[in-house]
């Protein structure tokens, strides 16, 4: 570790923390349904849109109103994307000539993009025409962010009002966040992305001959504008198949920072979003707190591992200098690559820089366990805001239970109902995660696809499981996962962590949303105080590592015991 | 549901069309215009001829050009379409080797490749960057202690003075960007066309 590496972390960190307030305002008065400076470009768009949607579509919704209306939206994408993909070969722009997908890898990505995982089953620049990218995959990279936030205003608004609809209505939440929030910072992310080298042409690929005589195809494409709102709403599929990692997605360190700063913006600032909503900023810098105080740990873990170099080579006469660089670029080192992986983890977003599967065995637990902890530090966007909520209300049950008073969130007193709803989603995750695994890693067919042996097979099972029911879309990419058993479960494994989570959710927000806002005594736990964030940080803790424990000392922490005997596989 | 149908249609479609269509085409149109070397992949040119991306790395084997590191793309085997061969900076398919820290395979080509290095260059150690693949295979870059290593076999092949070659690789050292970003590197594609020219002129 450098002061140096230190030192670029912190900046990024800086730029984020500076962004919360003046994003996270115009996103409150975005949600409040306020004139923004946006207004006068996209307001006509966003009237023409919600009229031709129709008068009664656009009242305010009940929470099961809501949740059909967002259920049915994402219905209807999927069917979209699912047919793009399996007739592209037919549509235009497809200067490779690249056939359709085969059903179960259509299946496995119209998933993977609707629920904002961003799974990549295939290689983007042998399988997908530009016209796939563009009007399948990238209208997805912005409807499944603009859903996840549209369920995270809803959630908001059910601590913040009362009423039988006082949720909000989902087409205009939906509608304001891709018009006011993500479309904008896409044109301005994506002509910077440019600027500093990112391809954006209608190109197939270019041939070179390169120095030594050799041809060389180098692909090509609408890069730019599909990378910025890859990372600004945290969806993380790649143009390329090495993703982030690949010069064309992230031509400079400086273009990596404007990528971990766009997949940690939205997220971060929606805490804001939450403090102005119900009228306690407090609020939302405690919970911003308990994000950054678990992130902050992950990532001195992850650095100093990586930048300990591994000590097998170093045995054979490498310079551990430079640190672990198998599976990673020069222009980035291990500062910036264990950043982007700590980022990219703690969000769901899933987009890398460099390849989690060659991280040292700590290196890589920690984007595991970032993940299965629930995608919620800072999360995707929205989903980490209503999934830490989630957490909030547990934690103030079990703070209720220690002191024998009845408790409650914001004034909202948390009862019985909550509970079974908030427990009711948090079980989907080691549901999904451990019982896929562990059918996985008995059968034959599954195993065949492991890349690795030993300890590090088990994580690269644990590892998809954990991704796609967590709905972030990395990999330890070594595992093959292009075949019929990896695709149809990994989809429902993604399925299950977003719609079977988000349903108890919203049900749970049905529930406090008629409730009345008591007003605060005495007796009331302040919950935005140091004492509430460290309880907070303590219940994500336990109950990430009493679900996932036993699976961690399997994987990567056997592994790092083994590395010091010197074993390998 | 049914209720439903309607603005799920409407947005669907309008959405689509603004983010899937208008929005990529947007920024295509501006970029070609505003920065057109970028946005057509920052190619280098000789005449006619592409010789390649500044971005996107080479194979390079022939012992008088600098090497970049390994990498672990591959192609389709031409004989067998279901099975890959190894084909280095293949700029149509990246990918990392995805090797675990402890697998078998991973130790046995660094064990190779470290000697060879230390046989042609007499060093102790090498750096890391010179037995490692890269996330993307493709990678532009390597250290300039990776540049130095390669020096002496350089300048033996080209009989080029090593303290011109030095020299050379010090000015194309680019620094941390900003002072702050990354880590120091050398574009070896850059670096080869300027070895080039220094062995012509």
């Amino acid at each position: 570790m450098t002061a140096i590496g230190w030192l670029q972390c912190l900046v990024v960190v800086a730029l984020v923390l500076a962004s919360v307030v003046p994003l996270g305002t115009h996103m409150a008065r975005v949600y409040a349904g306020e004139r923004t400076f946006l207004s006068p470009v996209f307001g006509p768009l966003e009237r023409g849109f919600l009229h031709l949607a129709g008068e009664r579509a656009v009242r305010p919704q009940s929470w099961l109103g809501y949740t059909l209306a967002m259920l049915v939206f994402n219905a209807a994408g999927f069917l979209l994307l699912y047919a793009i993909l399996r007739i592209q070969g037919v549509l235009p722009l497809n200067p490779q000539g690249f056939d359709g997908v085969d059903p179960a890898l259509a299946f496995n990505t119209a998933v993977s993009f609707v629920t904002n995982t961003n799974w990549q089953a295939y290689g983007g620049e042998t399988t997908m025409s530009h016209l796939t990218q563009m009007v399948g995959l990238t209208v997805q990279n912005f409807l499944s962010a603009a859903t996840g936030m549209a369920l995270a205003a809803a959630m908001i608004r059910a601590f913040a009002k009362t009423g039988r609809e006082a949720l909000g209505n989902f087409w205009v939440d939906l509608t304001r966040s891709t018009l006011y929030v993500l479309l904008p910072l896409s044109i301005v992310l994506a002509l910077a992305f440019v600027a500093f080298g990112m391809p954006q042409t209608l190109a197939g690929s270019v041939e070179a001959t390169t120095l030594e005589g050799a041809k060389q195809i180098i692909a090509l494409g609408p890069v730019a504008s599909q990378e910025a709102i890859k990372e600004l709403g945290t969806n993380g599929g790649g143009f390329f198949n090495a993703n982030a990692a690949h010069p064309f997605e992230n031509p400079t360190a400086i273009t990596n920072a404007l990528e971990i700063w766009a997949l940690l913006a939205i997220s971060a600032a929606l805490t804001h979003t939450f403090g102005r909503m119900v009228g306690d900023k407090r609020q939302g810098w405690a919970i911003l707190t308990v994000m950054a105080i678990i992130l902050g740990g992950a990532l001195v873990v992850a650095y100093w591992a990586e930048a300990g170099g591994n000590p097998l080579l170093t045995a054979l006469g490498v310079d551990p200098t430079m640190g672990n660089m198998e599976g990673k670029e020069v222009r980035f080192g291990t500062a910036a690559s264990s950043l982007y992986a700590i980022a990219t983890t703690g969000t769901s977003t899933g987009a890398v820089n460099a390849m989690h599967e060659s991280f040292m065995p700590l290196g890589g637990f920690m984007p595991l366990l970032l993940i299965k902890l629930g995608e919620i530090v800072p999360g995707g966007v929205g989903s980490g805001l209503f999934g830490i909520l989630v957490i909030a209300v547990l934690t103030v049950f079990i703070a209720g239970l220690m002191v024998g008073r009845t408790p409650e969130y914001l004034g909202k007193k948390i009862e019985v109902k909550e509970m079974k709803l908030a427990m009711l989603a948090q079980l989907i995750l080691p549901l999904s995660i451990l019982g896929f695994t562990a059918v996985a890693a008995m059968l034959p067919t599954a195993l065949a696809s492991l890349a690795n042996a030993g300890p590090h097979g088990l994580t690269e099972l644990l590892y998809a499981y954990a991704s796609a029911t967590g709905n972030n879309g990395s990999a330890f990419a070594g595992l093959s996962a292009n075949t019929p058993w990896f695709n149809s479960t990994l989809g429902i494994a993604m399925f299950l962590g977003r719609f079977g989570y988000v349903v108890p959710v919203m049900a749970m927000a049905g529930s406090l949303v008629v409730k009345t806002r008591g007003t605060a005594s005495a007796g009331t736990f302040p919950t935005d105080g140091p004492l509430f964030v460290g309880l907070v940080v303590a219940v994500i803790l336990i109950l990430g590592g009493l679900q996932f424990f036993p699976a961690f000392a399997l994987g990567p922490i056997v592994e790092h015991l083994l590395m010091a005997t010197g074993r390998t596989f | 549901m049914i209720a439903h149908l309607r603005p799920a249609f409407v947005l669907l479609t309008g959405l689509t069309v603004l983010t899937g269509v208008v929005y990529p085409l947007a920024i295509t149109g501006l970029s070609a215009v505003a920065l057109p070397r970028q946005a057509g992949g920052s190619l280098i040119r000789a005449g006619d001829t592409v010789v390649g991306s500044t971005l996107i790395g080479q194979s390079f084997t022939d012992p008088k050009w600098f090497h970049g590191r390994p990498s672990a793309t591959s192609a389709p085997d031409p004989a067998d379409s279901s099975k890959t061969v190894d084909a280095p900076y293949n700029a149509g398919n990246s990918s990392g080797s995805n090797l675990g820290p402890l697998a078998a395979k991973l130790i046995d080509r660094v064990k190779a490749d470290t000697e060879a290095l230390i046989a042609e260059s007499g060093a102790t150690t090498v750096p890391a960057d010179a037995v490692t693949t890269s996330a993307s295979g493709l990678d532009p870059d390597i250290s300039p202690a990776f540049a130095r290593l390669q020096v002496k076999r350089i300048a033996a092949t080209r009989g080029l003075a090593p303290d011109r070659i030095e020299a050379l690789i010090a000015g194309s050292v680019r620094g941390r960007d900003l002072g702050i970003f990354g880590e120091p590197r050398v574009n070896v594609l850059e670096l080869n066309l300027a070895l080039d020219r220094l062995t012509r002129s």
